[in-house]
């Protein structure tokens, strides 16, 4: 017994002193990439693995905390009129591009204006409010809109609206532009290799604006291809971050029993990643909204949160993510109740056609929701059928309406007018694409209501229109809600501040240093 | 005394111990997958108990839940049909396909000779296991392309088999005593020589199962397997993902598909034994 009481004065002792604790300088932080992105300008690539190294290389004009509250990045200080037609952005003075050159607000207005409207379809749908956008001086960027777009607030981030050297791609072919394979940004750190099939190596960008920041002096973004490598490799301690989706769910509390391991699901506010399964209303037995109600209701979602996805994140109880702006609390419930799908079903056209379900192709943990779903189904009496198929049979099974209910999950960004509206409303219908409204809703009522929304220049008013048709949406099931994704970011507990705003690693690791 | 020859052939094979262990463990397994799911009504998907609960601890789960808490003997008993079935079904196909195939190019020689035999040998260049991946991505992977696909990819060693012995048996005295008395090629071939091929079709059959019933597991590990069927191969897919927690998952059905596969062997070499007419010859 006597061992144990030293070590608990001394762990009594650091809990006490470490929120006193001072940044330190120095370290190198070692984290995954998955997969390897096909390259680093965000702006000329979306994908997921590009945004998370470009947020270390390139910055927008603003950040965005937990809460989506906007804090300053390259703008320090900006305003909205009272009419909410005009954005005011004041940037940093003595802001230099990796390469030395002065950065303007001129960079901003090209960046905007003339390369992401052309590379950058997300943005370009918030940029038909815009009219004009100005520079009065070096350091002033001027926004004027069209009409009021409340959403307009939350565009400013890095993988939306990454701001990128004027003087390198002016007048280039911007996707040939050789400048690609060496990114020039502002941000935090510069590049300076990048092994293909290996690892991504940046360096402290020593004249950054921020005094004092970055505080590690190099970051390796490691390639490794395959989940249970990648779960090694922290073992190991080749790594010391594992971004959320590198390692498999089940695989979470093993890594957890190690020492100095800790985990957070903070950082995907901004994204409030949502699963639903695609009901398809087109045709069939899920065109019938009591059949529709019936899968709503049959579906154990506490189980598969707690079984499959290790507890993380939680159970839908909306359209909405409840990190999303204007997400109502008070909805009438969508929860487990095989009784009420039963009773749902009766009510229904339903007559024991077989169902094909649709599982995302992406790893184990999906294909069980999937066979969960399925089960769930037939227990309340429904005959389905799950259907084998890989990404590209995915898409188009999806793309074609090619099913009766598919898993998918798609990103909010933030704003339901920037990524809810997308799935329901009826211009959204079109053959060809599995992002679009696949299940192919109908309804021309709420299609009014979320254009009245989008333009109303009061929160108060937005969120009137939005709570009324999280309620309308929960009536007609179109989709059914799954989960509000969790994906826990896995580190090194002597890593701090390495999770700060609403878009996590995305942001880059400009506020994270190491205790040594 | 004289005897039947198949009376012979069963004491042949009776005297090989490891035959008749072979086949006591088959009998179960099929006696398994003929009354299992009758005694076991219960769906394999259906969840039962918490995830990843340990064999022996339940009573009423003896071998325990796998990874959303269904129940393994339940997966095991339902998963006995369908290796069986594929395995025996299969095999069957790939004989249909190889044996006429083997038998017309042997009997006939010549050009169909060489037509058939560099037709089979182009199948023969492609790994079965690499064809039988490329067969599943491109049909829908259902049992029922499963199965025929498993057939597309072993028929080739029947089909050489079957026309090493016809070539050999073709220029036997009795059948030319059989051409001669008039009767057609497909009198002769299906009268004649075939039966007189049988005992080494049937080794080669009792193997081929074998073969199915792993090739069928293989496909299910990489997750080609048909998703609305639990099968061995199935459980050990779901299962190798959790290998380091839950061991177990993957052990129990392994040790259902290495028994099977372990008597169809024995009973191949039995019937290799019982059958072989040399063999046959030296003993008399």
């Amino acid at each position: 017994m006597k061992p144990l009481l030293p070590s608990l004065a001394l762990a009594f002792a650091m809990a006490a002193t470490a929120p006193a604790l001072a940044q330190q300088s120095g370290g190198t932080l070692n984290m995954v990439v998955q997969p390897e992105p096909p390259g680093l300008v965000v702006g000329i690539w979306q994908n997921a693995p590009t945004q998370m190294v470009a947020g270390d290389i390139f910055e927008s004009l603003l950040r965005y905390d937990t809460d989506l509250q906007p804090m300053p990045s390259l703008a320090h200080d900006w305003s909205i009129s009272e009419d909410g037609l005009t954005y005011t952005f004041h940037l940093h003075e003595g802001v230099k591009w990796h390469d030395g050159e002065d950065f303007t607000a001129h960079d901003v207005v090209y960046s905007v204006d003339v390369f992401l409207r052309e590379t950058h379809p997300r943005l370009r749908a918030s940029l038909v409010h815009v009219d004009s956008i100005e520079a009065p001086d070096d350091h002033t960027v001027v926004f004027t809109l069209n009409q009021p777009f409340g959403p307009f607030i939350g565009v400013f981030e890095v993988g939306t609206m990454p701001i990128l050297p004027r003087h390198i791609y002016e007048g280039t072919d911007y996707a040939n532009n050789p400048m690609n394979a060496t990114p020039i940004g502002t941000g935090p750190f510069r590049f300076n290799a990048w092994r293909q099939g290996s690892y991504i190596h940046l360096v402290r960008n020593e004249d950054y604006y921020l005094e004092g920041r970055p505080f590690v002096d190099e970051v390796y973004y490691h390639v490794i291809p395959d989940a249970a490598s990648r779960a090694v490799a922290f073992e190991t301690g080749v790594v010391d971050v594992l971004p959320g989706g590198s390692v498999e769910y089940f695989d979470i509390e093993r890594i957890m029993a190690l020492p100095n391991t800790c985990i957070t699901d903070a950082g995907w506010e901004y994204f409030g990643p949502l699963s639903w399964l695609w009901l398809n209303n087109h045709e069939g037995p899920m065109a019938d909204v009591n059949a529709r109600r019936a899968v709503m209701h049959a579906l154990d979602r506490e189980f598969m949160r707690d079984a499959l996805w290790a507890g993380r994140g939680e159970v839908a109880t909306s359209p909405l993510s409840s990190s999303t702006r204007f997400f109502d609390d008070d909805l009438p419930s969508i929860a487990y109740d095989p009784d009420l799908a039963r009773e749902y079903l009766e009510a229904s056209d339903y007559d024991g056609q077989t169902l094909n379900l649709l599982p995302l192709p992406y790893g184990e943990t999906w294909q069980r929701a999937a066979e969960v779903t399925r089960q769930n189904l037939m227990d309340v009496g429904f005959n389905v059928n799950l259907v084998a198929t890989d990404v590209a049979g995915w898409n188009q099974r999806v793309s074609d309406w090619d099913f009766d209910l598919a898993f998918t999950f798609l990103y909010q960004y933030g704003d339901p007018a920037l990524g809810v509206a997308r799935t329901y409303v009826e211009s959204n219908i079109a053959q060809g694409s599995p992002w679009n409204n696949v299940a192919g809703y109908r309804n021309p009522e709420l299609d009014a209501m979320w254009e009245a929304s989008a333009v109303s220049p009061s929160d108060a008013e937005r969120q009137e229109i939005y709570s009324e048709l999280q309620r309308r949406l929960i009536e007609d099931v179109p989709n059914a809600w799954l989960h509000e994704l969790g994906f826990p970011t896995i580190y090194r507990c002597n890593i701090h501040d390495l999770v700060t705003t609403g878009i996590g690693l995305n942001d880059g690791t400009r506020d994270a240093w190491i205790e040594q | 005394m004289s005897r039947s020859p198949l009376a012979l052939a069963w004491r042949r094979f009776a005297q090989n111990r490891g035959a008749v262990v072979g086949l006591a463990i088959l009998l179960v397994v099929v006696l398994v997958a003929v009354l299992g799911p009758t005694l076991m009504p219960q769906s394999p998907w259906r969840m039962v108990g918490r995830p990843f609960l340990p064999p022996l601890t339940d009573a009423a789960l003896p071998l325990g839940t796998d990874a959303v808490g269904r129940d393994v003997l339940t997966g095991l008993v339902h998963g006995a049909r369908v290796s069986l079935l594929v395995g025996l079904v299969s095999t069957l196909v790939a004989l249909l396909i190889g044996v006429p195939v083997g038998a017309l190019a042997g009997y006939f020689g010549g050009w169909v000779d060489d037509a058939l035999m560099r037709f089979t040998e182009f199948f023969q260049t492609i790994p079965s296991f690499a064809l039988a991946i490329v067969l599943l991505a491109i049909f829908q992977p259902s049992l029922f392309w499963i199965i025929l696909t498993i057939a597309i990819v072993s028929w080739p060693p029947v089909a050489r088999l079957v026309r090493g012995e016809v070539l050999s048996l073709r220029t036997r005295e009795y059948i030319e005593a059989a051409i001669l008395s008039g009767q057609t090629s497909l009198q002769i071939i299906i009268r004649q020589v075939l039966p007189n091929a049988l005992p080494p079709i049937i080794v080669l059959a009792s193997l081929m199962v074998a073969t199915a019933i792993l090739l069928e597991s293989s496909l299910s590990f990489l997750g080609l397997g048909d998703p609305n069927v639990m099968s061995w191969g199935y459980m050990i897919g779901a299962a190798r993902t959790v290998l380091r927690t839950a061991w177990w998952l993957s052990f129990i059905p392994g040790i259902a598909i290495l028994l099977t596969v372990l008597a169809l062997n024995l009973i191949g070499e039995g019937l290799n034994d019982a059958l072989n007419p040399r063999l046959q010859r030296r003993e008399e």
